[in-house]
């Protein structure tokens, strides 16, 4: 039995009352409740505060660039297909410096799931405004307020025929493990974006301002629809829903490379006849 | 020049299949027993353009191109107009009968009544072009086969019938062209490939099973190469989005334990030195594939030149070691690419393969490449003896840390671009800061105890020492030959290794040489200013081309005659 104890309790660097703490906690017991060991979970991240979230938990961790977790997970992935590949970052680290891995891990569908702690705002940097500031939203750096619209990850998930696309709320851990339970369960690639406060930069998205507006998605709301997805997936000011907002059953990107099949990378050996024969091809 | 070797030059428009017969005439002359050094110049668009192919080739060693013409194929009007000029004495012009020609010896392929179709064109061109340098019809015979095979028996021998025809067309006419001496009969076999194939096979030799790039010519077609070979051996590609995601992919899968390769040319390469720091700190072998091209920027995408040295050895922020190999030539590109990944994955560091533009479309006939002759590829550790209490940055003497994968027992294996403590978590404590670096850059001194020293060739104690890198060395080795039996005693010192150097191994060579004179495809003479560096040597006399053609024995002697001016 593997229980939330395996993944250990680390002190954090993080502010108190940040929503960080309870994603972590989240995370731990999603993956306890899934069963899996610490040793069988790979958790890939960028930089930022939400970055550091694996440092405070036992598992195997590749900490990359700023930016960069969805390819390096992505590589992980293909090389051991037995490995259950989490990347987890900010929405600056996830949306912004890696916005094209985004798009390329939305379409190319790999079996690994994305947390992204989205608190709308770069933490780590002291406050300036990230792709999912909202517009208008003032910063040290944005003193005149954000000119940009806030990118919708959620809604370019949907659009995109991601086969998981979710909406968690760091306030909510119960509902949020099990939105990253069935993430990991989903066999492509999978999108948890997690409403976080950042106490110390984001005083437009507080605590209070989530629990107002945020809302569970009900057995009304079918995900599979892509329409009812896209129009939920629109749905952030007065009331924002949290659960499985779009969902479908692409085949993960794993099933078109045949040379998977032969096992983990690691554990292969050279095969000798194939370069034998690969060499004569050229007489 | 009058030699023992031809030029033969194909010229044409991009889509008017000058690559087909090239190659096709390539293989049947390495089938023969001949050698082969095969020079492509291209535009950068897909149709239209001026290209070549040219074939040098002859009984004995070829190494580098040269601009003299034996026998110019035109299959444009623009084709006779730039190269008729190059022709030497003995030149021939083969052309169809719709070409103003000059005044010079020349077949006149009467295409329309040797092939039905303009589709055929190629292969009649093929016949001619094998029945005047006396090539065995019966191996284009089975080259066209071999070619055609997949499309069924009609389409074989509608060509084979276009080939015996232009074959004998060719041996009706008068042609001043001598057949070509006769192939050492104990040659061997033989196998045909580009530097770039020979990188690919290198890497699959190597143990490389994870390749991930984005297309840049001229390292493209390392990725090409190992996707279409690689389906074999199980390997896993994948196209990334941008070269940063290219890098990446490539480090995550090789922390899971994956040989990974990344292939790409100098912009973007540009793109990957975050990965390459990355790689840097969490202490994974990735094996870099950069084909240089002119730059800056987007410079002459199709042609060649040397000039990433410096933007290799110096990409990704921060200090850590690295190793940097220069093939001089295909054999080099396979053997070189296989130590790449042997060291790399010995020293848990980012490991280069420098070629160029002219070495990765250079076709070669070399001899099979010896797979018993390679060391074992290093194993991994999968189930490490100590279990939970794993460490993946130990401190050790040599700076390489045992290196477990994960996913295959307990043992955790924590890597962290911040700067970590043995287990792998982040820490700002300073004196861990200072271990790790050091321990880290004593893998530095393994890779100098190992680089590979440059090759000499030639007598002690030169009049002239030509000292170069890379593809560069054909053309080096050519002008010994022809200095041969003049007053100058001269040799050739080629780097296929060019960084870490070692000073002690090289340092007496350039010592002792009256004059040196370095001779690299650039602008600036980046080895020569390493060099310096590294070792205090000066070297003030420079061949430097950056015109995006690759050297020649007669640039280098056209240099080294202003040089005395
Ligand atoms: C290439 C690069 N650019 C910039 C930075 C500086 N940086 C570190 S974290 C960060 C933003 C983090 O924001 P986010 O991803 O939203 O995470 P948060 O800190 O809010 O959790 C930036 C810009 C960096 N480390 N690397
Ligand atoms: S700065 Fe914001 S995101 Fe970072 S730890 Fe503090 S509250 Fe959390």
């Amino acid at each position: 039995m593997v229980g939330m104890e395996d993944y250990g309790q680390f002190e954090t660097a993080w502010c108190p009352g940040c929503g960080n703490h309870a994603i972590l906690k989240a995370v731990k017991k999603a993956l306890a409740g899934l069963g899996l060991a610490p040793h069988e979970v790979l958790l890939v991240t960028g930089i930022g505060q939400a970055a550091k979230a694996p440092l405070y938990m036992n598992c195997n961790m590749f900490t990359g660039l700023h930016g960069r977790s969805l390819p390096a997970a992505t590589g992980a992935r293909l090389a051991n297909p037995g490995l259950t590949v989490i990347a987890e970052s900010g929405d600056g680290c996830s949306y912004g410096e890696g916005g094209n891995h985004f798009l390329a891990a939305l379409r190319r569908n790999v079996n690994i799931t994305l947390l992204a702690h989205d608190n709308q705002v770069y933490g780590l940097t002291k406050g300036q405004a990230s792709p999912t500031t909202m517009q208008g939203m003032k910063t040290k750096a944005q003193p005149f307020g954000q000119p940009s619209l806030a990118f919708n990850p959620v809604a370019v998930a949907a659009a995109m025929r991601a086969g998981f696309v979710a909406r968690g709320f760091s306030g909510e851990i119960e509902h949020l493990a099990g939105l990253i339970q069935e993430a990991v369960r989903h066999p492509g690639f999978a999108l948890v974006d997690i409403l976080q406060p950042c106490v110390s930069f984001n005083k437009l998205n507080t605590f209070s301002w989530y629990k107002e507006r945020v809302y569970r998605l009900g057995p009304e709301h079918d995900p599979t629809d892509f329409a009812q997805a896209m129009s939920k997936a629109q749905e952030f000011g007065e009331r924002i829903p949290i659960g499985v907002i779009a969902r479908n059953d692409r085949p993960p990107f794993e099933a078109g490379v045949p040379g998977l099949a032969r096992g983990p990378l690691a554990a292969r050996s050279l095969d000798r006849d194939a370069l034998r024969r690969i060499v004569e091809s050229y007489a | 020049m009058n030699g023992p070797d031809i030029n033969i030059v194909i010229g044409g428009e991009a889509g008017q299949g000058l690559v087909t017969v090239g190659d096709t005439l390539s293989r049947a002359l390495t089938r023969a027993g001949y050698e082969i050094v095969v020079t492509q110049d291209y535009m950068s668009r897909i149709r239209g353009g001026h290209n070549t192919f040219a074939i040098r080739t002859g009984p004995d060693p070829v190494s580098a191109p040269t601009v003299d013409i034996d026998i110019l194929v035109a299959l444009d009007q623009e084709s006779v107009d730039l190269h008729a000029g190059q022709l030497t004495a003995r030149g021939l012009i083969v052309a169809g009968d719709d070409l103003r020609l000059p005044d010079a010896p020349c077949l006149r392929v009467p295409y329309r009544r040797l092939a039905p179709k303009p589709l055929y064109d190629n292969v009649a061109a093929l016949g001619v072009l094998g029945s005047a340098v006396c090539n065995d019809l019966s191996i284009l015979e089975r080259l066209v086969s071999e070619a055609f095979e997949k499309k069924g028996p009609e389409v074989v021998e509608a060509n084979l019938s276009v080939l015996r025809a232009a074959y004998a067309w060719v041996r009706e006419q008068e042609h001043p062209f001598a057949c070509m001496p006769p192939a050492p009969a104990d040659a061997g076999p033989r196998i045909m490939l580009n530097g770039n194939e020979a990188i690919a096979l290198g890497a699959l030799a190597g143990g490389c099973d994870f390749l991930s790039f984005y297309p840049m010519t001229p390292g493209t077609s390392v990725a090409l190469a190992l996707i279409d070979k690689g389906r074999e051996t199980g390997l896993v590609a994948e196209q990334a989005e941008d070269e940063i995601a290219a890098v990446n992919m490539a480090l995550g899968a090789a922390y899971a334990g994956a040989r990974a390769i990344v292939s790409t040319s100098g912009g973007g390469f540009a793109l990957m030195c975050e990965g390459v720091s990355l790689a840097g700190m969490l202490e994974l072998p990735v094996v870099i594939v950069v084909a240089q091209r002119p730059g800056p920027a987007t410079g002459l995408p199709t042609r060649s030149e040397q000039a990433d040295l410096n933007l290799v050895l110096y990409a990704g922020h921060g200090e850590f070691p690295r190793a940097v190999f220069a093939p001089g030539g295909v054999e080099d590109c396979f053997y070189l690419t296989h130590r790449a990944f042997e060291l790399a994955e010995r020293y848990q560091s980012p490991a280069f393969v420098l070629t160029d533009q002219f070495l990765a479309d250079s076709y070669r006939s070399v001899a099979p490449f010896d797979l018993d002759a390679l060391p074992e590829p290093p194993e991994h550790l999968l189930r490490p003896e100590e279990g939970r209490a794993y460490k993946r940055y130990r401190i050790t003497e040599d700076g390489v840390s045992p290196r477990a994968i994960p996913g295959f027992s307990e043992a955790l294996v924590v890597s962290d671009s911040d700067e970590h403590t043995e287990d792998g978590k982040l820490t700002e404590d300073l004196s861990v800061r200072t271990a790790m670096q050091d321990k880290r850059l004593r893998k530095g001194y393994g890779l100098i105890e190992e680089a590979v020293p440059p090759d000499y060739y030639g007598p002690d104690r030169p009049d002239l020492l030509l000292v170069c890198w890379g593809s560069t060395l054909g053309a080096a080795l050519e002008t010994l030959r022809r200095l041969e039996g003049r007053r100058t005693r001269a040799a050739v010192l080629h780097f296929r290794q060019v960084w870490p150097l070692n000073g002690r191994q090289f340092l007496p060579f350039l010592e002792e040489a009256a004059r040196v004179v370095m001779v690299e495809g650039n602008s600036t003479g980046q080895l020569a200013a390493l060099i310096r560096q590294e070792t205090g040597f000066l070297i003030d006399n420079l061949i430097l081309r950056y015109d995006g053609l690759p050297f020649t024995a007669a640039f280098i002697l056209a240099g080294l005659g202003s040089l005395d001016a």
